[in-house]
């Protein structure tokens, strides 16, 4: 590995970077998959009657307990089966996603849970049905309460979408396996400045979100690290 | 009448909490229960709005069987306010949040309209100038004093308070007694458990005296401290005369 190399992979950045822009849109995708499912797992875990729990508890066990790569593969060539078509970047976002909504399931039901049991009773006494409990007291709550946790999910779901790779979605691990089997001796630096780029990115993402909580805070309701 | 209770019975697992209760409230009067600590005075409370659901007996609001199953509970919980000895207010919330919220998502008022009306319950109780504050922000008697605003603000025909300054440290207790004793001259209905023997005394047309979930006596204030009928009464009397000094 010479100066030399490096030098060259530098030529390359404009590809490494459209790659790495695949990356965020799985990114973007998978986490606001994540996010709305999770919402919701987290909703029934907590507050269902107990066969919709059930069913809650289920899909959070299934898609916490699949290696991601499986669910990948599971969700590439699973519909084609049924002869549903869908690209590899839509099988890698529902993939990740689903994955990513027991985590932030877990997530937010543990924030549900912490918020002391008077606010939902002030709340019905006031005259809001359960769903008004939920929506104007509870979440509000409890996602304030998500952030840090959330940010941790946030930082792991970032270089999943790498994965996205294994079913062949053009994003930055293939661009760099490119420009390695184009030119040989470039390999390592080419995966070394992907690493550079998602040290970059984490720090930018987590920056992101520590600003997020530093607005969102509000005295006496401080997400707990 | 107001608020009619008849025969009122609730069990936890083993526990008989409340075994027979009776009473009722006439429009704009106050009413204090009293009596040791886990005889079901609170139990009776959140019964009445059916926070607890009775087992049995049954309860009017008015000419509206509360107990009934085809009642619109949250409809019947918006014209009762609920003050909670912890305050409960919501904490995400600013004072002035914590009061409109009711309005706006319950009552179907415009923003604009809910403001102006929490502003002027938040002047009611003292505190127009710590609408923006969160709870975190205010001292126990300012949160209950809050959320004394946020009951009043839903108009409701009665205000049920449970140990309403029992949270709260000493020097605290007499601005949220004072609140409330406005709030009794003014007319409002209201039923009080509360420890607190002076307002009791002072505010209350009548008290009830419960015990192990039953009422055992009740009357006008001076009948009640000067004779009680009941040996029970006179005991409990003596023993929280002698553990919070008689008047304040």
């Amino acid at each position: 590995m010479t100066i030399e190399h490096w030098l060259r992979v530098w030529n390359y950045l404009p590809i490494l970077l459209q790659g790495l822009s695949v990356n965020l849109a799985l990114l973007g995708g998978l986490i606001t998959v994540g996010f709305i499912i999770g919402v919701v797992v987290a909703l029934l875990e907590v507050y269902a009657p107990p066969p919709l729990r059930l069913v809650a508890f289920g899909y959070a066990w299934i898609f916490r307990s699949i290696p991601e790569i499986l669910l990948l593969l599971l969700m590439w060539f699973g519909p084609a089966q049924f002869g549903i078509k869908i690209s590899p970047f839509i099988a890698a976002v529902l993939a990740l996603g689903l994955r990513s909504s027991a985590y932030q399931a877990e997530i937010f039901r543990g924030a549900l849970q912490a918020i002391p049991v008077g606010q939902a009773l002030a709340a019905r006494a006031l005259g809001l049905s359960r769903i008004g409990a939920i929506r104007y007291v509870l979440l509000p709550q409890a996602l304030r309460l998500s952030l840090a946790g959330w940010g941790n999910e946030f930082a792991v779901v970032l270089k999943d979408t790498t994965l996205a790779y294994a079913i062949g979605v053009v994003e930055v691990m293939r661009q760099a396996r490119y420009i390695g089997s184009r030119e040989f001796p470039l390999t390592l630096p080419a995966y070394i400045t992907v690493a550079l780029l998602f040290l970059i990115l984490t720090y930018a993402g987590l920056f992101i979100i520590g600003k997020a909580e530093r607005r969102l805070r509000i005295p006496g309701l401080e997400a707990r690290r | 009448m107001l608020l009619r209770v008849e025969d009122l019975y609730k069990r936890y697992g083993k526990e008989d909490v409340l075994k027979g209760v009776s009473f009722s409230l006439d429009k704009g009067e106050t009413k204090v229960i009293i009596g040791p600590s886990g005889t079901g005075k609170s139990t009776l409370l959140r019964c009445i709005n059916r926070l607890t659901e009775p087992d049995r007996g049954r309860i009017w609001l008015e000419d509206t069987e509360i107990t009934s199953p085809k009642v619109n509970i949250n409809r019947i919980r918006s014209q009762i306010g609920f003050v909670f000895q912890d305050f409960n207010l919501f904490t995400h919330l600013t004072a002035l949040d914590n009061v409109r919220l009711g309005l706006i998502r319950v009552k179907g008022m415009s923003k604009k309209e809910a403001t102006e009306r929490a502003m002027a319950e938040l002047a009611r109780v003292g505190l127009a100038d710590k609408a923006r504050a969160y709870p975190a922000e205010l001292s126990g008697g300012q949160q209950q004093r809050v959320s004394i605003a946020r009951a009043l603000a839903m108009d409701p025909k009665l205000i049920l308070f449970d140990e309403p300054t029992s949270a709260l440290d000493p020097e605290l207790i007499g601005e949220v007694l004072a609140v409330m004793e406005g709030l009794a001259r003014s007319g409002m209905t209201m039923l009080v458990v509360t420890h607190e023997m002076g307002f009791a005394r002072t505010v209350a047309d009548e008290i009830i005296f419960m015990e192990r979930g039953v009422i055992v006596e009740q009357g006008p204030p001076e009948q009640l401290f000067r004779s009680p009928k009941h040996p029970r009464t006179a005991e409990f009397l003596r023993r929280i005369t002698d553990l919070y000094g008689g008047e304040q």
